[in-house]
């Protein structure tokens, strides 16, 4: 007997397709355990998700993964294709949500029978819907603030006599908050409101009663079909109201409610669930409270499963998404036993007896220009979690998992000036919990703190009392047990404490502890303050007395986890390492993972065998691996305690910067050694590699000085990629073209000094840039995917789009970058994965660059080439050879470069956060900026770039305007393209310069003015003009030189982003354009899943296996339009 | 830094941390708390008289104490463990901090030691008695002195919390009924519930009798939670006795238990008892969940798979709770009774169960 609905058998799940601010993996770690959830109930389940780093897109988590764009058109033709009984869309973000209403308004669902479970159009409307919203809240009796939608300045008066002030006032449809700002009496809201009415494009602004600097809180709630309720965490944000809850430090559970105030805000949650109409499922309720009166007000809630309810899993161990999924089956939550206690039941509400801290990871100096200041929009890429016996402990386990310079607290350093830290304290910003920090330090009392920031004094006495244990510490006569469990009971790292004692080093700090006996112990997380015993092994570490870690007789692996999303470092990481869980835990191992993001599958209690929730330090995965060797099979002296090795090669930049220091403490490193990681990352022993095996790479010099630049930029010849060892102002790399703009580089980006060279390398024009993932096993090479990509010059390959099976390579390059990857495994010493980016210039083939590890791009390829590359990686690391595995069935006979001819075309492209940051210039370059991926997948290149591209950004244009404007070394590669488009129908604007051009190669165009030639004399537009005018479909915009709001090109793809219109920076994207254009026009665009596409290669894999014949090698005569291609050098990893 | 602290189970298990409240040395049977919220509620829960309280969730007093929240008139527990207590209090109706509040009602506590350590040796060993002190630091010596102290079964304690005097806690708006409650260690939210439904709620000491129960012509009769064995409770289950079948009943925690015993079952103490404001209770007859407060070491032995048969006609169990099959509620078919174990008044704790106050006034109404 099941209790669930019977009259389902299928779902379609949507994803939330790529990785942006605002919607990271979270959704990936909801999807998965829904996926998971679905199939052990038996249905058939069917995924569209356009996001291939993804777990949930692994074809084993469903019948059929649809990676296709999750718009409605598409999601649309896989309903037709599937016929499911019902969609699940509360498990994919916003993006889900939001297309499940356009179905339903549509009428998709209608037509083919669909049944919308967990939350109806109705609940997602009242609960999104402003207006509808506060409707509920009237009925129910719920308070929020107030707010009057005003046109002239009487009404806006009229309003606030109701409202009373402050006010804040925000004009409808401004983008960047312009004209918006807080009214406090009547002159200033007089003065204000005529600009705000102005500003504002339909002359309408929001009057509403101010909550700022209040406190706020949120709690996730659940309900099943019963209507039994329960919140399963409540979450206190550090920063008051007036920072995004997704940018706010945030706290769980809540510090600074008295139990009256607390089950009065759950009473107002249960009732806005029930009156929003949310039947089954989880929400999330945010409400702001008055620190002066207590009033409570809600905010909004989120009819669904949100980043918040993917923290309060982590937070909590209560797996939100997988009961959010069986509840919408038809569950009670009483039918769903804890996983944790196996013997209590979900109906309940968990109990913790320790406090978990969230951060949040912010990328700004990757966006140099961009306002750093917090708002109410989401601006931050990744986060932390940390748990802690006490907040203090937690939080400074937080900051230190975030991985970011200078993030520490510090407590050693000079006190500096209040008038210098109380202005950044007040200030919402990435840094401001330092800030605080040092304005206390300078003498700012808890009481003035807490009036000039909002935070409240609860929390700033936690603060204040590690100033006060900092001050003891170093004020201790000498550093023994007592004064370091003082210091360890609050959080303090050994790096902290080195610095605070001064006379002292990390490694004599823990050699000390160590020989003192000072070492954390490891509690569990379970659900239930200890009331029952848990059977899940959650564990986090504290400076306490009792440690709950069981032996266990398998032998152990250590996998380190890749901590924050940042741009460079996201969910591809997290998926190789979760990938290794599922495959050495099968080939007999107890998986241990360690890492620090609550966003991630790799955090999931039931992903390994043990999970520590902990930083990603020396110090704290050191005190992991003893935990794990004093629990192990003999546990002895001397012993390993079955600890067979740590994995580092999985997790990206993070563990691998670890792994030295790892095996320098004699933690066993599976896999590539440590010295070959680095003998890959240091340019003269790796120069030895190449010129050992007779590879070029491209001339470069190291500069310590500015003439030493310029005469090596002269010897090797314009232009030259220079990048600096020692980052100033967060800049990076960049292309220049000559001396002067490679003085004002130097000037401006960094400094150059014997001990800060600069590095100078040869720019490849012309190149086509490949990139590499490869399997070796110290023997045998297996070829996991051979990228090719699509832009040009200088773009970080992150960044860039490419194609697998390579587009325009021929059978004898394949079989080059063979040799060449195989010379340098060899070379390297590499034991597991490499990854490997060439340039192919001419007939020439430049090594740019080896990583020994895996790289961003391995769910990619595994995907494409249907190979579980990284479950085959981990097994190599253990000792299993390439040999073995083909045996055992996980590699395919062949490789990842020979796919059979009929293969499908994968293109991978990147998603950039560029409407978060206003103002930044859109331009790609050497350093990466994207924040996701997507793959568009289909028989042919120029569909599958067209999916790609309406994945990642909307549809491209079928018809209409496209302006062009190209730098001078663009415009010969410019015309065949823009010709093309011409007879496609497109009208053809361009500039002066650009449009003679074309003329002269009978391409006809429309020349506009340019915006730095102003209006016309008859008011004649500008390009920008007629951008925002939405006159102009498409936009074709390579920029020359340095960007920056000096320039045209800046307001041109600027206006683009703030428009939404598609814009390509780059000729050869335009190349792609063209044939997806002409793909969308040729008609019809189908979907078919993974599970076909991988049908095909495997079939073709068996037949040449049968015939014994030689495997095919992708087509050598490609016909796409393409220009150079070119190289970076990459710092901050792939 | 205060004075430290040790603390001693009576199966010699020592904690040592730092004095909090006040300094001296207190007995009690140690019991721990899950509520993350409520910690003045707890304190003043006359339930927790003779008991040394474990607080599990680390942080205790960010929000002071204020005069709105405390459940009687003093702090109740004899004993206070907790890990991390505040520095400062924040929260706009504070008026004093916990540590200066337990110091001034003599409430010796201890802080600093591993909360979670001690529960889980409570969790496996059960509830046991305990020595805290902060002024000594000899283990042994305290550790004799432990096991010198009385035992929580046994013990009669309804007679040490309840009221001297009855009082009357008048109607809120217009009067609608008239209601004995016997005070076994009543929580004030329990009246305040009564009296926002129109009740005159007259408050008598545990002593009272059936008699005086009826003496005042109440329209239903109220037997609260409290402290100590049931087994002990001899003087309120004969008045139970009397009232049942004459006046509709209503108990809650203690009064579940006494009328258990009236009915003719028996109690028993569980291993450590249920604490805390999580627990998942079901209503039988609707299959509908509350998630409860609880604060009971002992519960009634009923059989929970039929009908069982009294003295006063057919009774069954009403609720279970969903984490270990405890008995949570008792309902008379034949006589207008019915009781639970848990605290629909909650404070602390969820207001899920608060109608069971209006199923009272309903079966006052349809009894007069």
């Amino acid at each position: 007997m099941s209790p669930r609905r019977s009259d389902i058998n299928s779902v379609l799940v949507i994803g939330s397709g790529p990785i942006v601010i605002g919607q990271a993996c979270e959704f990936d770690y909801s999807g998965t355990q829904a996926l998971r959830v679905l199939r052990e109930e038996g249905l058939r389940v069917s995924l569209v998700n356009s996001n291939p780093a993804t777990i949930m897109t692994d074809p084993e988590f469903a019948a059929a993964t649809y990676v296709e764009p999750i718009t409605p058109e598409y999601v649309e033709k896989v309903i037709a294709a599937e016929r499911p009984d019902a969609v699940l869309a509360t498990l994919g973000g916003q993006t889900a949500l939001n297309t499940a209403v356009a179905l339903h308004d549509r009428g998709v669902l209608d037509k083919y029978g669909v049944e919308l479970i967990g939350a109806s159009i109705e609940a997602i409307r009242a609960g999104e819907d402003r207006e509808k919203f506060k409707g509920v809240c009237d009925v129910i009796g719920a308070d929020y603030a107030r707010s009057s939608l005003v046109r002239t300045v009487d009404e806006a008066v009229a309003a606030a006599g109701e409202l009373g002030y402050p006010l804040v006032l925000r004009p409808s449809f401004t983008l960047g908050g312009a004209g918006s700002g807080f009214a406090h009496d009547e002159t200033q809201l007089r003065s204000m409101i005529a600009a705000g009415l102005a500003a504002s494009p339909v002359h309408e602004v929001l009057v509403e009663e101010s909550v700022l600097g209040w406190k706020e809180f949120e709690l996730e709630v659940m309900r099943d079909k019963h209507d039994n309720c329960v919140v399963v965490c409540s979450i206190e944000n550090l920063d008051p109201m007036g920072v995004h809850t997704g940018d706010s430090i945030t706290v769980a559970p809540a510090m600074t409610l008295t139990d009256r105030e607390y089950q009065v805000m759950r009473d107002t949650a249960f009732a806005v669930i029930r009156q929003v109409g949310v039947e089954t499922g989880g929400s999330n309720i945010q409400f702001a409270v008055d620190p002066a009166t207590g009033r409570q007000v809600v905010i909004e809630m989120n009819p669904r499963v949100s980043r918040s309810s993917a923290l309060a899993s982590k937070a909590t161990g209560f797996p939100i998404a997988k009961i959010a999924t069986k509840l919408a089956l038809g569950y009670t939550l009483d039918e769903i036993p804890n996983d944790i206690t196996r013997e209590t039941p979900a109906s309940f509400e968990p109990s913790l007896d320790y406090v978990v801290v969230k951060i949040p990871r912010f990328a700004f100096e990757k966006f140099p220009g961009a306002d750093t200041t917090l708002t109410t929009h989401m601006k931050s890429v990744g986060e932390v979690m940390a748990l802690g016996r006490n907040f203090t402990e937690a939080l400074q386990k937080a900051v230190r998992s975030l991985e970011a310079k200078g993030a520490e607290l510090d407590f050693a350093s000079p006190v500096g000036e209040v008038a210098d830290w109380l202005p950044k304290a007040k200030r919402p910003h990435d840094r401001r919990l330092q800030a605080v920090v040092q304005a206390m330090r300078a003498g700012v009392s808890v009481a003035d703190l807490a009036s000039e920031t909002g935070i409240d004094p609860w929390f700033l006495d936690q603060l204040a009392l590690l100033g006060e244990v900092a001050a003891e510490l170093a004020g201790a006569p000498q550093l023994d047990a007592d004064a370091l469990r003082a210091a360890k009971r609050h959080g303090f790292s050994d790096v902290q404490i080195a610095a605070i004692r001064g006379d002292v080093s990390e490694d004599d700090v823990r050699r000390l502890r160590h020989a003192l006996g000072v070492r954390p112990v490891f509690k569990t997380v379970d659900t239930c303050a200890a009331e029952f015993a848990a059977r899940t092994p959650y564990h986090y570490s504290s400076y306490d007395e009792e440690d709950e870690i069981t032996t266990g007789d398998r032998p152990k692996v250590i996998i380190l986890g890749s901590g924050p999303n940042r741009i460079g470092q996201g969910v591809e990481f997290d998926y190789s390492c979760v990938h290794a869980c599922y495959a050495l835990h099968d080939a007999g191992y107890d998986t241990v993972m360690v890492n620090c993001n609550p966003e991630t599958v790799s955090t999931d209690y039931d992903t390994s065998d043990r999970l520590y929730f902990e930083p990603l330090t020396c110090e704290d995965v050191l005190e992991v691996v003893a935990a794990e060797q004093r629990s192990g099979r003999a546990g002895g002296q001397g012993d390993s305690g079955g600890v067979v090795g740590v994995v580092v090669q999985l997790g990206g930049q993070t563990p691998l910067g670890l792994a030295q220091r790892l095996k320098d403490a004699g933690v066993p490193i599976v896999g590539t050694a440590p010295e070959a990681i680095h003998l890959a990352e240091e340019r003269g022993a790796f120069g030895r590699v190449l010129a050992k095996a007779g590879l070029q790479a491209p001339k470069h010099g190291t500069a310590r000085s500015y003439d030493e630049a310029v005469a090596i930029a002269h010897e090797i010849g314009y232009p030259v990629l220079v990048r600096p060892s020692y980052v100033l102002g967060g800049r990076g790399m960049e292309i220049v073209y000559d001396d002067e703009t490679l003085h004002d580089y130097i000037d401006r980006a960094t400094e150059v000094s014997p001990e800060h060279p600069v590095l100078v390398d040869r720019f490849l024009d012309d190149a086509i840039e490949v990139d590499v993932d490869a399997l070796f096993d110290g023997e045998e090479l297996f070829l996991g995917g051979v990228m090719e990509h699509i832009e040009e010059a200088g773009i970080h390959s992150g960044d860039s789009a490419c194609a697998l099976p390579p587009m325009t390579l021929g059978r004898a390059d394949v079989r080059r970058i063979r040799e060449a990857t195989e010379a340098i495994a060899r070379g390297v010493g590499v034991r597991g994965l490499l990854n490997v980016q060439f340039a192919v210039a001419g007939d020439v083939l430049y090594v740019l660059e080896a990583n020994p590890r895996a790289s961003r791009t391995v769910p990619f390829v595994a995907k494409a080439t249907a190979v579980p590359l990284a479950k085959a990686a981990a097994r190599v690391m253990l000792g299993a050879t390439i040999a073995d595995l083909r045996a055992e069935g996980m590699l395919p006979a062949g490789d990842g470069a020979t796919l059979p001819l009929d293969a499908a075309i994968c293109v991978k492209e990147a998603v950039l956060p560029w409407s978060r940051f206003a103002g930044v210039d859109t331009v790609l370059g050497p350093e990466m900026k994207s924040t996701g991926e997507v793959m568009g997948v289909d028989a042919g290149f120029g569909t599958a770039f067209a999916k790609s591209q309406e994945a990642a950004y909307g549809a491209l244009p079928t018809k209409g305007r496209v302006f062009v404007s190209v730098a001078n070394r663009d415009k010969r590669h410019l015309i065949f393209p823009t010709k093309r488009l011409a007879d496609l129908g497109f009208e053809v604007l361009a500039t002066e310069g650009t449009a003679e051009v074309l003329r002269r190669n009978g391409v006809p165009s429309t020349v506009v003015r340019k915006l730095s030639d102003g209006r016309g004399p008859d008011g004649e537009p500008t390009i920008v003009d007629k951008i925002h005018a939405g006159e102009v479909e498409l936009i074709v915009n390579t920029p020359f030189g340095n960007s920056g709001p000096r320039l045209d090109g800046y307001e041109i793809r600027t206006a683009a982003v703030m428009r939404g219109i598609p814009c390509l920076t780059t000729v050869q994207a335009l190349g792609a354009a063209v044939q997806g254009i002409e793909a969308l026009r040729g008609g019809e665009i189908g979907v078919a899943s993974l599970q076909q596409h991988h049908a095909v290669i495997t079939a073709a894999r068996e037949s040449e296996r049968l015939s014994g014949e030689n495997p095919a090698v992708p087509g050598a005569d490609s016909t796409i339009a393409r220009g150079g291609a070119t190289q970076v050098q990459e710092g901050d990893g792939n | 830094m205060t004075e430290p602290a040790i603390l001693v189970l009576e199966d010699g298990r020592t904690f040592r941390g730092r004095a909090y409240g006040a300094v001296g040395e207190t007995f009690g049977e140690a019991v721990f708390t899950t509520g993350m919220t409520g910690y003045q509620e707890t304190l003043t829960d006359p339930s927790f008289h003779r008991q040394v309280v474990v607080q599990t969730s680390p942080h205790i007093g960010n929000t002071g104490v204020n005069d709105d929240d405390p459940e009687s008139r003093q702090v109740w527990v004899c004993g206070y463990v907790v890990r991390d207590p505040a520095r400062v209090p924040s929260n706009w109706r504070s008026r004093r901090s916990l540590d200066a509040e337990l110091a001034d009602q003599g409430i010796v506590g201890i802080s600093g030691i591993d909360t979670r350590a001690l529960t889980r040796h409570l969790r496996e060993r059960g509830a046991m008695r305990v020595g805290v002190s902060s002024t000594t630091t000899d283990v042994d010596a305290l550790l004799q002195r432990v096991l010198a102290s009385p035992g929580m079964a046994g013990a009669d304690l309804a007679n040490e919390v309840t009221t001297r005097q009855p009082y009357v806690v008048p109607a809120l708006g217009e009067k609608r009924f008239t209601i004995a409650a016997v005070d076994l260690g009543i929580k004030s939210s329990t009246p305040r519930y009564l009296a926002e439904q129109g009740c005159e709620v007259h408050v008598l000491p545990a002593t009272s009798t059936d008699a005086d129960i009826l003496a005042v012509d109440p329209d239903g009769v109220f037997f609260s939670n409290g402290p100590g064995d049931p087994a002990t409770a001899d003087g309120p289950v004969a008045a139970m006795r009397g009232v049942l079948g004459v006046k509709p009943v209503f108990g809650i925690c203690f009064g579940n238990q006494v009328l258990g015993r009236a009915l003719g079952f028996g109690t028993y103490k569980l291993k450590f008892g249920h604490r805390g404001v999580n627990q998942p209770v079901q209503d039988r007859a609707t299959g509908k969940i509350a998630i409860t407060s609880h604060n009971h070491g002992f519960a009634v032995d009923a059989p929970t798979d039929r009908e069982a048969t009294t003295d006063h006609g057919r009774v069954v169990v009403s609720h279970l709770d969903l984490n270990d099959g405890v008995v949570e509620g008792l309902r008379c078919l034949d006589v207008p009774a019915f009781s639970v174990q848990y605290h629909p008044e909650a404070a602390p704790g969820p207001h899920d169960a608060t109608g069971l106050f209006t199923s009272f006034i309903e079966l006052m109404a349809a009894h007069r």
